[in-house]
């Protein structure tokens, strides 16, 4: 795209080339700002860890808090919930990934791996929201007795496995620890 | 400006001193009066002329309603509260906007249908037809982000699961999600950004619109017969015999529009969007807004994994799909005959699309379990059919109908006995100021 028709590039092509330039690096690095402004902000990212007593939730309990404005399931499961996870072979999972934060990516969806872990397998934290399009599942209902997501009819077994419906995941398990015996800190 | 001449005369000084420096008058004049139109359109060719002034109306109410709405999560519903019972005249403006919405799509989807009939996608109006899709696109995206807007029950979990739809894309998909709400989850960001992009989709579809009558003015509009204009008696001008069609179609229309402004102003909402959103509540059964049913029936269909798709990503693929075909009709379609009335078996399976279309909003309301479920991936599997199948087979091994040699033609054939030419028509637009 010579100017002219020296062989030699002359001043013309050097303001052609670095006005093109500057036009492609200054609408990318104009363009950024724009797209970065859409990402949580930081006094989003800044609440993303509460801590929850525990202690009043007898097996059979419920307790849902709301964390990084999302549910998230605390269920201390009676021996029954935790016999029927136990007994389900993981070749009938749909997925078998224990998706959970505090192992590590490859774990399995044994029941054990989706419990708080060893001495406390009937504690059960999970975040709340169906793995298909975001709802919040209903607690002790569906054909597994575990939750059942009423958008579109996503069911979850007693250790939150999906086991029928459109959801492709387990539900997700937060980063969470037991600070003491009866508080959890989620995040 | 198919006629390729100007028949524009200004009569007075001022209007010949602006003829010279900037024609718009020019312009409006041979666009929207002495512009030539088929002789025969019937009432299905209205809706251009309705939509546009749905789209006006939406954008009048909506910048009014937008000086008395709260954008934010803890004031929005008191704000939409105000609307309807302490500003003056707010519940009328409310109900006008809610409803003008539901009829914008009830107008497009009858131009739609009325398109897909007559076969208007067909060469050389593809282009026209796309920025028809891209038009549809965009008031999909200003409908859902608006019923947002609210704060209620629905909008929440309605932004929830749309939101959720990016989320199934591999790798990038929840940052994307993220990008869209500014958080983990719908919140104040999500409801602040969308009240911004819902106020200015709307000035977006005005400028899509006017390269869409540009398309159309180029080419010219087609036909019930869908035989091109040959001659001059093919055609009538614009003002006054389609601007009064048009205009008494708004009226009857608008009549309708009033009904269920005045008398059944819910009817096309839903209850729940008057509990104000809980992120922790779902309701029981999440329904997008009726103009979305068939769509959201497509995603629920899709209960299975397609080899590495699994069944997520699957339906919101069939549901995006499900618009995308749009798109490509006009090469989908084999045919050489443009108009339906002359395809005796396309007329038979448009109508069963059209059928199977409400089947499918219907089926979108129901819950997904049971029955709803195979029918849903029957109707869903018709409906890609339709497009993938039907078009492109049934244009080359379908045997049309006689052909009549114009437009004049057709219409003497069946007016047999009538005039020749609608009174005062060959006066026009020649001889005419």
């Amino acid at each position: 795209m010579s100017a002219t028709d020296t062989s030699e590039p002359n001043r013309r092509d050097f303001l052609y080339v670095a006005t093109g330039m500057a036009g492609v690096v200054g609408a990318a690095a104009v363009a950024w700002p724009f797209i970065d402004q859409m990402r949580p902000d930081a006094s989003t990212l800044a609440a993303s860890s509460v801590e929850v007593d525990v202690s009043s939730v007898t097996p059979g309990m419920s307790l849902t808090v709301k964390w990084r404005g999302k549910p998230v399931f605390i269920r201390n499961r009676t021996p029954e919930e935790i016999k029927a996870a136990q007994d389900v072979a993981l070749g009938d999972l749909k997925d078998g990934n224990a998706r959970n934060a505090n192992l590590t990516a490859d774990a399995t969806a044994t029941d054990l791996d989706r419990s708080a872990g060893k001495e406390k397998e009937n504690w059960l934290v999970m975040v709340g929201v169906c793995t298909h399009l975001g709802c919040v599942p209903l607690g002790q209902q569906g054909d597994f007795g575990g939750w059942f997501c009423p958008c579109h009819g996503s069911h979850y077994d007693t250790a939150g496995r999906i086991r029928k419906g459109p959801a492709p995941e387990n539900l997700h398990i937060p980063t969470f620890q037991f600070i003491s015996d009866t508080t959890i800190r989620i995040g | 400006m198919s006629s390729g001449h100007s028949t524009y005369s200004p009569k007075t000084g001022i209007g010949r001193w602006m003829d010279s420096r900037m024609p718009l008058p020019r312009l409006v004049h041979d666009s929207f009066v002495s512009y030539p139109v088929p002789r025969n359109l019937n009432y299905a060719y209205t809706f251009g002329g309705i939509l546009s002034i749905m789209l006006v109306a939406q954008i009048l109410t909506g910048v009014v309603l937008a000086m008395h709405y709260a954008n934010d999560t803890m004031l929005a519903v008191q704000s939409v509260e105000k609307i309807m019972r302490d500003v003056n005249s707010g519940w009328l403006l409310r109900y006008m906007h809610s409803n003008g919405a539901s009829f914008f799509f009830i107008a497009v989807y009858i131009h739609i249908m009325r398109g897909l009939y007559y076969g208007s996608y067909k060469a050389p109006r593809e282009l026209l037809w796309i920025l028809g899709c891209i038009i549809y696109l965009l008031m999909m995206a200003t409908g859902f982000m608006g019923y947002v807007l609210p704060w209620g029950q629905m909008s929440f979990w309605g932004a929830t699961v749309i939101t959720g739809f990016f989320t199934a894309i591999p790798l990038v998909g929840e940052w994307i999600q993220q990008l869209l709400l500014g958080g983990f989850a719908v919140d104040n960001p999500t409801l602040n950004r969308f009240f911004a992009l819902h106020y200015l989709l709307p000035f977006m579809i005005a400028g899509v619109v006017v390269l869409h009558v540009w398309a159309l003015h180029v080419t010219g509009q087609t036909n019930p017969t869908g035989i091109e204009v040959k001659s001059k008696t093919d055609t009538v001008a614009f003002t006054p015999y389609a601007t009064i069609k048009d205009g008494f179609a708004m009226v009857v229309f608008l009549a309708a529009f009033a009904y269920f402004v005045f008398y059944i102003p819910n009817y096309l909402g839903h209850p729940d969007n008057y509990i104000m959103a809980d992120s922790l509540k779902t309701p029981a059964h999440i329904v997008p807004e009726w103009y979305f049913l068939p769509f959201y029936a497509i995603l629920r269909a899709i209960t299975f994994n397609i080899g590495p798709i699994d069944s997520k990503l699957g339906g919101v693929l069939a549901m995006f799909g499900a618009i995308a075909v749009l798109f490509v009709v006009p090469w989908l379609d084999t045919s050489k005959v443009r108009s339906a009335v002359y395809r005796p078996w396309y007329k038979l399976f448009f109508w069963l699309f059209v059928a199977n279309a409400i089947f499918l909003g219907w089926l979108g309301s129901k819950p997904a379990e049971g029955i709803f479920i195979p029918l849903m991936q029957i109707s869903t599997l018709y409906y890609f059919a339709f497009f993938l199948v039907v078009m492109p087979v049934l244009g080359l091994i379908e045997t049309p109908r006689r052909l009549p040699n114009s437009i004049t033609e057709a219409v003497l054939e069946k007016n047999k006995g009538g005039s020749a030419h609608p009174a005062g028509a060959t006066a026009a637009p020649e001889t005419r100021g």
